[in-house]
Formats: structure tokens, C-alpha cells, sequence
């Protein structure tokens, strides 16, 4: 029996269960898929807002405000890359010079520290590669990027090294209630908690109903993104937006910390909650549009594409309630929803906190992870004194991103464990090279064989049945 | 720091044939870096024949033609590191590597050659729609996993693009029990040699869809089935002609890329069309002493003419490091626009020389001709090229002689 049960290992749940093992009590995290941050949060824009964004008043933008603010805190702690590059709002005619005005105004009513108007000679001599046709931008400082995935992988291990227990592979089919204790089961298993956090994503609706409440809906957001090679990476320092009008943000056009070019998303409702598929319609959109904001893009260098769903609620802002003293929701949670996570995670404690739990801060809460990128930070000398002791990390399996065997093991054996060829790619970055995996997914799907004592056929991509190989060729038994 | 004469990165065929090149050039210094556990790189998983019909007039298989160069490694003890990443090099010639026993390592050489090879274009390079499930390989992924591994990556199988690797993995995979349903070629004519489409396709009743391409992916998990269609003059697809093929596995040869990380770090300039570096006739790049050949320089149809390439580098790193080196003259050639490439790229010497060109397209008919601002050097008349197949041009010393002004200019007459 736990405590807690938190449903989601998404970044919101992440954070929400770090926040949790600072007290003395028993969490666990469910999630249906076979790694952590497999939703939302694996495929979005990676920003940072500054939050000039979301209506005055709202839970989006006092949460998102928090949360920008204590994110590099946040980051540094869980050895997270944070880059705050700042971002830009450019605007190419009168509308959208009055809109610039609103959003800054905005700004300023939520909070957001620094926030400036740029004319046209400010605006380029920040990015040079604008299109000429802009005339005018809000320039947000504090706007940073982060990537989401590396986030959600150091607050769940984090979490799990403070005690919680994390559990893959768990789709919540059924939650009863029997005398104050809530079973969650799967078709497999049950688990039992006196709390239960709703932080499923695009699920949360329908986990919500297994209590009883029906009182908000969560539907697909889709959006696509085009991911260029490291070398067009400085084409803008800043992340682009363009004015947002009634039809939407637009696209965006930023580095990442890998130091690739991200553009995108596209953004369209859907009702599958498990399309991310990418269309040719959406590809051609973000192509005209980053083509209008920025010049000299190498459309020629896209590595990949891919999308994500954002899990849009009913109600406009972001769902986070207490249902029946016991059961909280956190839903409808899309954009600034990655920025907002620490927040959110602080106001979920705040919430629990006027209930009859009994929240005791650990003795003995460690708020720090070794970074999982500790490796590449070293000296030569450092690596090589490493190199001596273990020499696997001398061993280079991916080498677009230089990532050794001794790091693809760490991914492995550290928590939360990477049991496929995916999750070691989120965690190390193998594969997400120019080749894109072409050289080092063959080793790769060895080595996880090898360390996880399973058939090679067994090894997956992803979880559930996207088995890499089928089987050994005629006579390949005997090798 | 450790000194060396001449060191080689890459071991396979190129980098090889370059050593002994070297080897029987005289210098002896010679140290060869592998990132595999074993020489011969891609040579290792071709295991079909039709290798050194050129070079040796044998049918040899990729192992075999390997074996015929490691051997002389072996005799000549030219030495060697396996398992053995080379992560920089300098324009000062400083080479950082890295392996399990001597760690991160750096050398200072007098000569590099650059013998990398070259990669698969990946999927995202082609932006298909659709899902990103399980069952997408490239050919040559997919050649590794059946002929070093061992491991069947799936037994129903299209194949986009008819690059020589997806014409063998057709076969291949057939030969393996797979039910190869067709080659799709976005292209009007094939991108592999006409023997393979032969060999590979042809004899086996695989279907070759010319001016077809996939246009979505399908399969959450793993891939359930592609949709393909008919494409424009334009490369645009026609979206009536879409047809649904179910699938488990989707092969793509769509393209080779020279491996020139290392080449753009030492800021070595860079053939926009080639994707390796621009060389001399002794394959020397703009940075002196670092030399470049194989599939790392361009790619090339036949492994033959790697060694070929790879022997003449050899050779002139070793007269570069001896100092006999002449460059006494520096003509440009450059090309039409049927005419895509051709190496070298430059004439920094009067000896004979062979150029090697690769075609836009298919033409028949035609002249090649090699001209200066004023007259026409060399023309020779071909009934047919075609882009799969490189095609060669002599210079002899006499031409060379006649050659007025900087530049010249190999072009395609109708």
C-alpha cells in the first residue's frame, strides 16, 4: 500500500513525484508505456516561457511565471541542460505591433521580469537572419530552452533514488474505492494508495471518470515538427515566435540544447488519442511559415520529423483540482505546461497539504542526480582517468553523438532503466545523430540484450510489439 | 604527443589499399585507424560477388576482395588499431582518437589520409508522412543485421530506392525466405548498375517501380504497410495513383553520403556536389599533407576503383612527406550542369591523369568534351552514360601542356 499513486510519468508527474519524495511518504508512478515521458512530453516545443502568454489571472500564467522562475534551480539540481537563450516575438505589420503591445503589457501585469519592445534595427542586430519584412518584436529575456525528455528522465530517477517506486508497462483499466483505499488495477496488476494524482496527459479524462468525476474532457492537440542537423543549430540564437493571432502561436523556430534547429507545430484537434503520425499537409506548413520568419533555412538538412500530442482541455486554463478529499486531478495541462511543472508539482503539495495527509519533509532528501551527460562535461584527462577504471566508456557505439558504451550501460543500470532501443536513444542521445542510428541501433540492440538477459528477438523500439528483428536468418541459431 | 609519418583513418577498403600504397612507397611509419573490431569495413557484409572483376579479372565477394589487401597488411606488418574512433583532426595535423585500452589518445602526423567511407542517407532526410514505427531500416543496416548478425529484420519487404545496396538486400531477403513485394525509384531509371537490377531483380520476379515513391508510413508499433505512388516529371506524387502494400519491413537505399565530419573540422574545403573534399590529381586536399580517397572523397560504384583512387593517395602522401612533391601549376576544372562532378577538381601538376565523372542523367549519344576558354583539349563520343556508372577521361602530359588559362571545362554535347 502507498501513500500516494501518481498516474502519468510525463513531466508533470515527474515533478510532481520529485516533490514528493521530499516527505516521508511511500509514491508510486504508474505509466501505461514503456518509458517515462512518452506523451506530451516527448515530443514539443522544449521552451521555456516566459509567460506573457496566458491570461491575466489564470492558473497557466501564475504557474507558468513560478515555473520559469525556478527552473534553472530545478535543472541544476536534476543536472539538466538549461539554456536561457531568451525569445522573441517578431510582428510584421500594424496588427501585430498592437498585439506586441497587448502581449507585453501582458507581461508585465503576469510578472515577467525584462521585457522589452524591439524596432526593426534592434530586432535584427539580435538575429540577423530575420526576415527583413519584420518590423518589430517583444523581446522576452527569460525566455529559455530545455529539453523535456532529459527533464522527466532526472526527476523520475531522482524521485526513485529518494525512495519512490516507478511502475512501466501499468495502463490504468479500472480504480475502486473500498474503505478509504483506492485500488488502481491494470489488466495485470493492482496497486493500492490512500491519494491518487491524475497527472495521465491526454488520459486524464478517462481516469478521472474511473472515480466518478466527469466534469472536464481532453482531446488531441496534434503538432509536427521538422528537426534540422547541429550545423544550421545558429542560424537564430533565440527562439523565434511569430504575433500569435486568433488562429493560433504559428510556428516557432529555436535551437535546441543539442544545439539542433526545431520548427514547429503545427497545431490541429484530433479525436485519436494515439495519432502522431506526420502529413504532408503539415510538413508543408511549417515550411512556408518558418521560410516567411526566417531567412537561409536549409530545408535540405532536416534530419526528422515527427509530432506530438498536446492534451487539451475543456476548460481553458489548466485543470488542477482536489476531488473528494483524496483523488487530484492535474489535467488539460499543454502549453506552458513543461515551463509550469516545478509550479505545478509545488501547487500539487499545496494542495495535498489541505488534506489529512501528514506531509513530513525526509530527513535525507537528496535534490541532486549526476547528471546523465556527466561524461561529456569531462576533460580529457578526467575521461581518461575514467577510461582507465572503466574502459567501456572508451568504446564509441554512437558517433555522430560521440556516445561510449559506459554511457549506454548507465542508461541501462541507472534509474529510471532504459529497457529499449528508444529510451537508451532519450537518455544518451544515440541515434539522434545525422545517421540517425543507421551505424551504432545494431550494437545497441546487443547490448540491451546482452544486459537485460533477453532474447535478442524480445528487444523492442519502443515497448509492446515494435520488435526490431523478427528472428535469426536460416541457420543464424547456431551463432 | 605521440609522432607519426603517415596515419590512415579508416581501415576498409580505401584506407587499405592506401597503406600499402604507402608501404611500397617506402615509408614504413605507418599507423591505420579502425573503428571496427576487424579491417575491411563495408566490404566485411558484402558477401555477394562481383568485386575485382576490374581491378583483379575475378569474380571475388566483398570478403574475399578484403581479404586480398589485409593480407598484405599482415605480411607487411603495416600496423594497425582496431575498435579505435577517430573523434578530430586538426589542419595541424593533430589527430585525437579514442579506444577501451589506450583511452583518449592524440597523434601528431606529417601526412593523413582520410579513408572514412561513407553513410546511408536516413528516412528523415526524405520527410515521408506517416508514423515511426519498427521494421524502417536503411539497405545497409539491414545487410548488417542478416550478414554479420545473422538476425532477420522481417519477412515482407519494399524496398525505396534502387541504390546497388537495395537491389542485393531484394535478393537477399529473398534468398532469406522474405516475400519482397517491390523496389520503388523516385527516379525515372535506376540509381544501381544495370547487372544488379538483373541479377537482383529481374531473376527473381521482383517488381521494379520506376518514378514511384512512398508517400506514408503505416504501423504504430511495428510498420503495418506503406503507401507508394506514382511521382511527376517534377518528383511530385501523383495522389490518384496511391496504392497500399502491406509490409513489415521498409528498406531504404536512397542515397550514399561521404563521412566528412573529420574533413569539415580541420576546415578542409568541401565539393558541394560530392559531399567530400576537393582534391588535386594526388587526391591532396586544400590542407597540405591531409590527403582524401574511397567513398569518404566521393562515392564510388566499384570498389575497384576505390583502391585505385586509395593507391594514388598513398603514393603522394609519401611524397609529400619526402618532400618531392611538385605542384607547378593550379587549373581549376569545373563541369556543366549534365556533367554533376568530377574528381579531381583540380590539376596541380603535369603528369598523366585519369579524371574520374559522374553524369546527371541518362544520355545517349553524346560527346564529352574537355575544353579551355579557347579550344576543345580532349573529345571522346559515348553512346550511352548513365548516373550509376562512373566514366573516366585521360589526360595525357600533352594535354595538359596545351592547357591555356586556369580553368577548364568538361562538358556534355548532344
Amino acid at each position: 500500500m502507498y501513500d500516494i499513486v501518481v498516474i502519468g510519468a510525463g513531466v508533470i508527474g515527474a515533478m510532481i513525484a520529485r516533490g514528493l519524495s521530499k516527505y516521508d511518504l511511500s509514491v508510486c508512478i504508474l505509466d501505461m508505456e514503456s518509458d517515462v515521458a512518452m506523451g506530451a512530453t516527448r515530443a514539443n516545443s522544449a521552451i521555456i516561457h516566459a509567460g506573457y502568454d496566458a491570461k491575466e489571472g489564470s492558473l497557466k500564467a501564475r504557474l507558468n511565471v513560478r515555473g520559469s522562475e525556478i527552473m534553472p534551480q530545478v535543472a541544476k539540481e536534476l543536472g539538466v541542460r538549461y539554456i536561457n537563450n531568451g525569445s522573441i516575438v517578431i510582428g510584421f505589420n500594424d496588427d501585430d505591433a498592437k498585439e506586441i503591445k497587448n502581449l507585453y503589457q501582458r507581461g508585465i501585469s503576469n510578472g515577467v521580469r525584462n521585457l522589452s519592445i524591439l524596432n526593426k534595427d534592434e530586432l535584427r542586430k539580435l538575429e540577423p537572419n530575420i526576415s527583413k519584412t519584420a518590423i518589430c518584436a517583444l523581446y522576452a529575456p527569460t525566455g529559455a530552452i530545455i529539453c523535456p525528455y532529459e527533464l522527466t528522465v532526472a526527476a523520475v530517477g531522482n524521485a526513485m533514488d529518494n525512495g519512490s517506486d516507478l511502475k512501466l508497462n501499468f495502463k490504468v483499466e479500472r480504480i475502486e474505492r473500498c474503505e478509504d483505499v483506492y485500488e488502481i488495477s491494470s489488466a495485470k496488476e493492482t496497486v493500492k494508495a490512500k491519494y491518487v494524482i491524475n497527472a495521465a496527459g491526454l488520459y486524464s479524462d478517462e481516469i478521472a471518470k474511473m472515480v466518478g468525476d466527469t466534469s472536464f474532457n481532453i482531446h488531441p492537440r496534434k503538432g509536427e515538427y521538422l528537426l534540422l542537423d547541429k550545423e544550421c543549430g545558429g542560424l537564430v540564437s533565440h527562439t523565434i515566435f511569430r504575433t500569435p493571432t486568433e488562429m493560433g502561436k504559428g510556428i516557432l523556430i529555436s535551437p535546441t540544447v543539442d544545439g539542433n534547429l526545431l520548427l514547429g507545430p503545427t497545431s490541429v484537434d484530433l479525436e485519436d488519442k494515439s495519432d502522431v503520425s506526420t502529413t504532408f499537409e503539415g510538413v508543408g506548413k511549417i515550411i512556408s511559415e518558418a521560410k516567411a520568419d526566417v531567412e537561409n533555412i536549409p530545408f535540405n538538412k532536416v534530419i526528422t520529423s515527427f509530432s506530438g500530442l498536446r492534451a487539451t482541455g475543456d476548460t481553458g486554463d489548466f485543470i488542477i483540482n482536489l476531488f473528494k478529499g483524496s483523488f487530484i486531478n492535474v489535467a488539460g495541462i499543454e502549453s506552458p505546461g513543461l515551463t509550469a511543472a516545478p509550479a505545478i508539482a509545488e501547487y500539487v503539495v499545496e494542495l495535498l497539504g489541505k488534506t489529512e495527509i501528514n506531509l513530513k519533509k525526509k530527513a535525507k532528501f537528496n535534490p541532486h542526480r549526476k547528471p546523465t551527460r556527466f561524461f561529456k562535461e569531462l576533460s580529457i584527462d578526467e575521461k581518461n582517468i575514467i577510461i582507465r577504471q572503466n574502459s567501456k566508456y572508451g568504446k564509441i557505439i554512437c558517433r555522430c553523438e560521440g556516445v561510449s558504451e559506459g554511457e549506454i550501460l548507465d542508461s541501462i543500470h541507472t534509474n529510471p532503466k532504459a529497457t529499449n532501443v528508444d529510451a537508451v536513444k532519450r537518455r544518451t542521445r544515440s541515434g539522434m545523430g545525422r545517421c540517425q542510428g543507421g551505424f551504432c541501433s545494431s550494437h545497441i540492440l546487443d547490448i540491451l540484450a546482452r544486459e537485460l538477459s533477453m532474447p535478442v528477438e524480445d528487444i523492442t523500439k519502443s515497448g509492446g510489439v515494435s520488435n526490431i528483428i523478427i528472428g535469426k536468418t536460416k541457420g543464424g541459431e547456431q551463432l | 604527443m605521440k609522432s607519426i609519418d603517415l596515419v590512415i583513418i579508416g581501415g576498409g577498403p580505401a584506407g587499405m589499399s592506401a597503406a600499402i600504397s604507402a608501404y611500397k612507397s617506402g615509408t614504413r611509419d605507418i599507423l591505420v585507424l579502425e573503428r571496427d573490431a576487424s579491417l575491411g569495413g563495408i566490404l566485411q557484409q558484402c558477401i555477394h560477388n562481383g568485386f575485382g572483376l576490374h581491378k583483379f579479372e575475378e569474380e571475388l565477394t566483398g570478403p574475399e576482395y578484403s581479404w586480398k589487401y589485409e593480407k598484405q597488411i599482415l605480411e607487411f606488418k603495416i600496423p594497425y588499431k582496431l575498435n579505435t574512433m577517430v573523434t578530430e583532426v586538426t589542419k595541424d595535423k593533430i589527430i585525437t582518437a579514442v579506444n577501451e585500452q589506450d583511452g583518449i589518445f592524440q597523434i601528431k602526423a606529417k601526412a593523413i589520409i582520410l579513408a572514412m567511407g561513407c553513410r546511408e542517407r536516413p528516412k528523415g532526410a526524405l520527410n515521408i508522412s506517416g508514423t515511426r514505427p519498427a521494421g524502417i531500416y536503411s539497405a545497409g543496416t539491414a545487410q548488417k543485421y542478416v550478414n554479420i548478425k545473422g538476425y532477420m529484420p522481417g519477412k515482407s519487404v519494399v524496398i525505396l530506392g534502387s541504390g546497388d545496396i537495395g537491389l542485393i538486400m531484394a535478393r537477399r531477403m529473398t534468398l532469406e525466405g522474405a516475400d519482397v513485394k517491390a523496389v520503388c525509384e523516385l527516379m525515372p531509371y535506376s540509381s544501381g548498375l544495370a547487372r544488379n537490377i538483373e541479377q537482383c531483380l529481374s531473376d527473381f520476379n521482383i517488381p521494379l517501380k520506376l518514378s514511384h515513391t512512398v508517400v506514408e508510413i503505416h504501423g504504430k508499433q511495428r510498420l503495418t504497410g506503406v503507401t507508394i505512388a506514382k511521382v511527376e516529371e517534377n518528383r511530385i506524387p501523383i495522389l490518384e495513383t496511391k496504392e497500399y502494400i502491406s509490409c513489415d519491413t521498409l528498406l531504404l537505399s536512397v542515397g550514399l553520403i561521404p563521412e566528412n565530419e573529420l574533413t569539415k573540422f580541420a576546415g578542409i574545403e568541401l565539393d558541394n556536389i560530392t559531399g567530400g573534399a576537393v582534391v588535386d590529381q594526388s587526391r591532396e586536399t586544400s590542407v597540405d599533407g591531409i590527403f582524401a580517397c574511397g567513398n569518404a572523397l566521393h562515392v564510388h560504384d566499384l570498389v575497384d576503383y576505390v583502391s585505385e583512387e586509395a593507391e594514388i593517395a598513398g603514393k603522394s602522401a609519401v611524397e609529400y612527406i619526402n618532400n618531392v612533391e611538385i605542384r607547378d601549376i593550379n587549373i581549376d576544372i569545373k563541369t556543366d550542369g549534365k556533367i554533376s562532378y568530377t574528381v579531381p577538381q583540380k590539376i596541380t601538376s603535369i603528369k598523366e591523369t585519369d579524371i574520374y565523372f559522374r553524369v546527371s542523367g541518362v544520355y545517349k549519344n553524346i560527346k564529352i568534351n574537355l575544353k579551355d576558354s579557347e579550344s576543345c583539349i580532349i573529345s571522346r563520343i559515348k553512346q550511352k552514360v548513365v548516373p550509376a556508372e562512373m566514366e573516366t577521361i585521360r589526360l595525357t602530359v600533352d594535354d595538359i601542356r596545351k592547357i591555356k588559362g586556369k580553368t577548364i571545362t568538361l562538358e556534355l554535347e548532344d
